[in-house]
């Protein structure tokens, strides 16, 4: 990539700017009140934008969680029913364990396929290749679609009676429609597009990582292998962070794609989807979705939580 | 929630035999009121008989004026033009109406949000149990005012038009028969008589697949198609009482009763096309089309996948066979779609005019012209138009001693989409653990039925 | 590909990079099947494909564009989404400038627990949120000059704000990080020259920053453009909706012709394909992440 501006950012491995360069350490008490005013206002919109709209719902659904509302009427004509949407969630609603599993499913087949795939293929292009441009861009292609139209696109491919697969195999699968099937066809559709992303956010990692790195570790001796998996892999510890958080978050949020297919049911149920058909279509079971939601969001926080305990000791060991 | 006892009451009350009856008396009366039908007239004559109960006086809906919003399901490109047909032939220089259209899949999934928030004057809607779940939750307008001007609709369609609190929020459109569908010139062709109750189906089913057809289509990707199946079943083996109440929530579903529908579901499930999980009623009907299966358990909508002409008027029905001779086939499944009024909508007046416009026949006249399979609500409409099929389904519904909706309009909706679609699937997919499915049924209707 | 083609003088590379090369195009051609697939049967007759099935060649035609176009009211929706994503990505972009300056040029103690909340709010499932979003929106009184309806409903405001709050973490993340690999010294001399930190962030970092912000640009469009689920539940007027929810109305309720489907497809995807291309070169340099320490 030659495409570095005016200013480049400086490589990874160029010496850190000492402590007392560094303007993050310039003290707040030097502001003048004009610059103070300006900093606040500056923290303070988006700030509140976040809590306005994501913290203060994301709080209500969790209390909603614990109510039978069922999203219409007054405020206060909702019931505080306790944990009983819970309980109910766990022994009286059969597609909820399936979901979970399914998510788990996807979780599994993202982490262990999709994502060290899409690694694989960023290191082959970081390498000085003639035409990296072109893969680069036939990989990143589904990247643009939107989760809905990568199902379409598939579903031209899966189609029992008119897809080409089945025509290519001369087989009569049900891809789509067969429930012992169709969760890995809908994975393959969805890696399909991960591989893409990784690749690119991984591929922007290695732009980042000083060539001499791996210079230094080859005259050590190392072959390219070791050479990656001991320097270069270690150094990109951030991306990887990233990385692995996103395909936690990818793998829990499904939804677009399986609710294009067949609104996720039928061996395709995922957690959104039933929080979906709770809480947004007529059925409005909203304490009852609620709780499908809370559920959703403690799994995610697990994961938020160890990754931003990672990158808050990254950031305090810059700083 | 009251409202199962009061559905149980409206859907019993749902005799069309008056539809008949009706129907003489208000075409004469048409005749002489209209002549000649322009829809001023018909307004005109309606604020004439408009009652004053309501916060728009008949005089004000007779001189509304300004702008209206209508909200339209209908994106297809052909029922599209229709709508905008139906608006156009409106006429009323004082009222601009504005068409809100939103496919169809949103439009039904937002419902609740929509009409929360800001919805438009008129939109189209269902009737049965979605109707008045609706009206008492206080986000549909009374339009009782309105239907004292409506003529040429049946006792039975105003019931289905009237809520728990004996008023009425909906204005009829349309309506389509639920049956089994086949193709005439198949059954020629092979010699197959209509079957008369489920032996000879099942007769007919084996013979059939000697030759090579598909018994039965089906397709139930969507979750919902199926549910029409179980209601014919039902229907037949249980009778219409047991049906409404088993929707209202007050007969259990792991009952004997619901079991033997199960259970003659799975004996009959080997004659139904395979991977339905997968299959969309579309491509369920286009087997019946071309020939690959001898009959399709669906509305009358799947004529939609017909070519207009010949290949449409080759599609003909029967009622669903007979199961128990004590119950016979008394009772048929015929959806009616139709209008309701928002709750709070910034143009009353105009609103409760639009709305009578769309319980005219003429104006139904216009949208059913444009789409044969479904007929007009209205018993006035000119019937002199209509294809063979949709002459045989007014006759079809009219012979009816009872009609029922469909299972997701007659039962609460969140039972009908949470709990029934995934378990009609898992039947569909493993049919041997009847006992399961409907325990598991039961507990969960408790839960959603007491809360 | 082209580039081997093109230069036969060229020393021919050495069989590994042969394999390579052959991995590489293998995978991606087998990469762009899916959608050279749906592209192939965007041009061709439905009537045609069904009767020959879509394993087979022929029927070509442009019909289900300008269907699709008309059909699906495309040039409305292509403008709706244009009034979504343009103002929702620049104003997530300069919010995360903010931040992301804020955060690496001062060194407040509430700094780390600020980028947590930035950035666990980009993780959160946008479902598990809609019913209290859905309320406050409904209830927030905005004036008519804003909004023709009153309230954050049914305004492409309301699906702006909701992008920008879930798009924030990131970017900022991006930018904070990206921001702190520029030398003080930049600042230093500003500030004796008396340049107030208004006049920093404009002349200094946001010039300084054209690089991770184009890398953003190029994703945050496709992530707004993408995103369909918040459009479609806060908007309820079919002519407001964005473009990537007029695919739903090609999508027939008794019909679904595959053909047209494909055609609006593509169409759905030409912006961002377009945007992809304008701003590739600066896409992967500019999207560092931040660089990452030996």
């Amino acid at each position: 990539m030659t495409a570095q501006s005016e200013i480049a950012p400086p490589r990874a491995a160029d010496p850190p700017p000492t402590k007392a360069r560094r303007a993050r350490n310039q003290k707040v008490r030097k502001l003048t009140r004009t610059d103070l005013i300006v900093v606040s206002v500056m923290v303070a919109v988006p700030t509140l934008l976040v809590l306005v709209l994501v913290w203060f719902p994301a709080v209500a659904t969790v209390v909603l969680s614990f109510t039978n509302w069922n999203g219409i009427g007054a405020l206060s004509s909702i019931k505080v029913i306790g944990a009983d949407n819970y309980v109910n969630v766990a022994t009286n609603y059969p597609p909820f364990w399936p979901a979970l599993q399914h998510n788990l499913l996807w979780l599994a087949v993202l982490f262990v396929v999709a994502t060290p795939f899409g690694m694989f293929l960023a290191v082959l292009l970081d390498k000085e290749i003639k035409g990296s441009r072109i893969y680069q861009t036939a990989f990143y292609l589904p990247v643009i679609m939107s989760l809905a139209l990568v199902g379409f696109v598939w579903q031209l491919i899966y189609s029992r009676d008119q897809g080409i697969l089945n025509a290519v195999l001369g087989t009569q699968i049900d891809w789509y429609g067969d429930s012992s099937i169709n969760l890995w066809a809908a994975l393959v559709a969805a890696s399909w597009k991960h591989v893409g992303y990784i690749m690119l956010l991984y591929l922007a990692g290695l732009k980042a990582v000083d060539p001499s790195l791996r210079e230094a570790a080859m005259i050590d001796g190392a072959n390219e292998r070791q050479a990656f998996f001991r320097v270069i892999f270690p150094v990109m510890r951030p991306i990887n962070i990233i990385v692995l958080v996103i395909t936690v978050i990818e793998a829990l949020r499904a939804f677009d794609l399986v609710y294009v297919i067949n609104k996720g049911r039928n061996g395709l149920e995922t957690i959104a989807t039933l929080v979906t058909q709770n809480v947004v279509g007529e059925a409005s079971r909203v304490g009852f979705g609620s709780a499908m939601a809370t559920i959703m969001l403690v799994i995610s926080s697990i994961f938020v939580a160890i990754y931003l305990t990672i990158v808050m000791r990254e950031e305090r060991g810059k700083s | 929630m009251s409202r199962p006892s009061t559905e149980a009451q409206y859907l019993a009350g749902l005799t069309p035999a008056s539809v008949a009856a009706t129907r003489l008396g208000r075409r004469s009366l048409l005749k002489s009121a209209v002549a000649g039908a322009g829809l001023l007239g018909a307004t005109g004559l309606l604020a004439a008989c408009g009652s004053g109960g309501s916060s728009t006086g008949a005089a004000a809906v007779a001189n509304a004026t300004g702008p209206l919003s209508f909200g339209s399901n209908q994106s297809d490109a052909t029922p599209k033009a229709a709508y905008e047909a139906l608006v156009k032939g409106f006429n009323d220089p004082a009222i601009q109406v504005t068409t809100n259209t939103v496919d169809h899949n949103t439009f039904q999934e937002n419902i609740n949000n929509y009409l929360q928030g800001q919805p438009d004057d008129v939109f189209t809607w269902f009737a049965g149990y979605r109707m008045q779940f609706f009206a008492q939750q206080g986000l549909a307008g009374d339009i009782s005012d309105v239907w004292s001007g409506i003529q040429g609709d049946s006792d039975a369609l105003k019931k289905a038009s009237t809520a728990a609190d004996g008023k009425q929020y909906f204005v009829p459109f349309d309506y389509y028969p639920w049956a089994v569908y086949y193709r005439p010139s198949v059954f020629a062709a092979k010699g197959y008589t209509v079957p008369k109750t489920l032996d000879e189906y099942v007769t007919l089913g084996a013979q059939m697949q000697k030759d090579g057809l598909t018994p039965i289509a089906f397709g139930d990707k969507d979750g919902w198609p199926a549910m029409g199946t179980f209601d014919q079943l039902n229907l037949r083996i249980n009778g219409y009482q047991f049906h409404v109440d088993l929707m209202a929530g007050k007969q259990a579903w792991d009952s004997a009763q619901v079991k033997t529908v199960f259970d003659t579901w799975k004996r009959i499930l080997p004659l139904h096309q395979a991977d339905s999980l997968g299959r969309t009623w579309q491509e369920a009907a286009q087997s019946l089309q071309q020939k690959k299966s001898g009959t399709y358990v669906l509305g009358m909508f799947l004529g939609q996948q017909f070519t207009k002409g010949a290949d449409q008027d080759d599609l003909d029905f029967f009622t669903f066979p007979e199961i128990d001779s004590n119950i016979g086939t008394t009772a048929v499944e015929a959806p009616i779609d139709g209008f309701m009024m928002a709750a709070r909508p910034k143009n009353e007046a105009a609103a409760k005019k639009f709305l009578s416009y769309l319980a005219t026949p003429q104006a139904q006249g216009v949208y059913v012209k444009s789409d044969p399979t479904v007929v007009a609500a209205n018993s006035g409409a000119d019937t002199s138009g209509y294809t063979k099929l949709q002459k045989k389904a007014v006759e079809f519904v009219a012979g009816a001693k009872e009609i029922s909706q469909f299972m997701d309009r007659d039962t609460r909706p969140d039972f009908a989409s949470t709990v029934m679609i995934p378990a009609i699937q898992s039947f569909i997919k493993n049919p041997n653990d009847i006992d399961g499915l409907t325990k598991s049924i039961e507990s969960q209707k408790k839960t959603i039925f007491t809360s | 590909m082209t580039d081997l083609a093109v230069r036969p003088a060229r020393v021919w590379p050495r069989p590994p990079r042969m394999l390579l090369h052959a991995f590489l195009v293998i995978v991606s051609l087998g990469w762009i099947f899916p959608i050279a697939w749906a592209i192939y049967n965007s041009f061709r007759d439905y009537s045609y494909t069904a009767q020959n099935g879509y394993v087979s060649f022929g029927g070509f035609t442009i019909k289900n564009y300008v269907n699709a176009w008309t059909q699906g009211d495309f040039g409305i929706h292509f403008w709706n989404s244009f009034v979504i994503t343009a103002p929702a990505v620049i104003i997530t972009l300069f919010l995360a400038c903010c931040v992301g300056f804020v955060l690496s040029r001062f060194s407040f103690k509430f700094n780390l627990s600020l980028l947590a909340i930035f950035l666990a709010a980009n993780l959160l499932p946008p479902q598990s949120l809609l019913i209290p979003v859905y309320r406050m929106f409904r209830s927030i009184q905005v004036p008519f000059w804003l909004s023709d309806s009153g309230t954050l409903l049914n305004s492409p405001i309301g699906v702006i704000l909701m992008n920008i709050a879930f798009q924030l973490g990131f970017c900022t993340f991006v930018l904070s990080n990206y921001m702190k690999t520029i030398p003080n010294e930049i600042y230093e001399s500003a500030r004796v020259d008396g340049a107030s930190v208004t006049r920093q962030f404009f002349q200094l970092t946001l010039p300084l920053c054209r690089p991770p912000l184009a890398a953003l640009a190029t994703l945050q469009v496709t992530w707004v453009y993408n995103e369909f689920f918040w459009a479609v539940v806060l908007i309820q007027r079919g002519d407001k909706l964005p473009i990537t929810s007029s695919l739903g109305n090609l999508q027939g309720q008794f019909f679904t012709d595959y053909n047209l489907l494909s055609a609006g497809s593509v169409l759905v995807m030409l912006p961002v394909l377009i945007i992809f291309f304008a701003l590739q070169k600066q896409f992967v340099s500019g999207l560092t992440l931040g660089a990452t320490k030996g």
